[in-house]
């Protein structure tokens, strides 16, 4: 059984789980944000 | 905490603090796994799969401290109504329960080669994957009473009493025969050799500073998108 093969299907898994929890609320916030200055910049 | 009852000075303070989270939490993070996967030296007993160790226990960390700060800010919507506190606890709720999953997940795949098994219904594994489970349950509740603000309380209530899982996965390694090992680190000391311990703690950090950014971003977000439906419905009754 080659444990190296567990840990990085382990790492995987977590990074991208983690990353695009990031990632995603990273883009989310600056879409809402722009949105948001956008129309307050609009009279 | 009343004085960021203010959403205008919460983001006066969130915004910088985000970019501090975001870059603290990624250097730490880097720094730990570049340690547990090249640095650090093969468990003498488990092999290479105890550097799955340095991010397993990291989000079972995060999994239980999310749903810890749940009940802390459900409290505070009930108690005092602060207007954040909903927000706040909606914007843990996915951040938690992906960690939740994240621990299941590796934990799994730790167990297949360490165990013999991808899974037992044993007492931390089984309280673990309730804890992913009233997440799930939690993040649905507030999003259908979301509209109801501060005044909302089935999510802040079922925040509360989910709050009594986070002892019971504590405790479970004591309280029931378990395949999970016993706790082996505890503020007294710890059973983890120096050379393998090391990188967790930069792991643990890193991917709590990570926590708290997406938290804030994720508030910041739902502010934001507050702002633009009050924007678009004065527009309309115009």
């Amino acid at each position: 059984m080659n444990q190296w093969a567990f840990v990085i299907a382990a790492y995987a898994v977590f990074l991208i789980g983690a990353g695009g929890l990031l990632l995603w609320s990273l883009l989310a916030c600056r879409a809402a944000e722009d949105q948001a200055e956008k129309l307050s910049r609009r009279k | 905490m009343h004085r960021f009852a203010n959403p205008a000075r919460f983001l006066k303070i969130a915004k910088p603090a985000t970019a501090w989270l975001l870059g603290i939490g990624l250097v730490l993070s880097a720094i730990g796994i570049v340690g547990a996967l090249f640095l650090m030296p093969p468990d003498y007993l488990q092999g290479e799969t105890a550097r799955i160790l340095h991010i397993h226990v990291p989000a079972a960390w995060l999994g239980m401290g999310g749903w810890t700060g749940i009940a802390i800010a459900s409290a505070m919507q009930i108690v005092w109504r602060h207007p954040l506190a909903g927000v706040a606890a909606r914007a843990i709720a996915p951040a938690g329960g992906m960690f939740a999953f994240l621990c299941l997940a590796t934990g799994s795949i730790w167990g297949r080669p360490t165990w013999g098994t991808w899974w037992e219904w044993d007492g931390r594994l089984t309280s673990m994957l309730v804890l992913f489970f009233l997440y799930c349950g939690y993040m649905a509740l507030a999003a259908a009473e979301k509209d109801r603000g501060p005044d909302g309380r089935a999510a802040p209530v079922f925040g509360l009493v989910g709050a009594v899982n986070i002892p019971i996965i504590h405790f479970s390694v004591q309280w029931w025969n378990t395949l999970h090992q016993g706790e082996s680190i505890q503020l007294t000391g710890t059973t983890i050799a120096p050379e393998i311990l090391w990188p967790l703690f930069f792991t643990l950090f890193g991917f709590s500073a990570l926590f708290g950014a997406v938290v804030l971003l994720r508030m910041r977000t739902e502010l934001a998108a507050t702002k633009i439906e009050a924007r678009l419905r004065r527009t309309a009754s115009a």
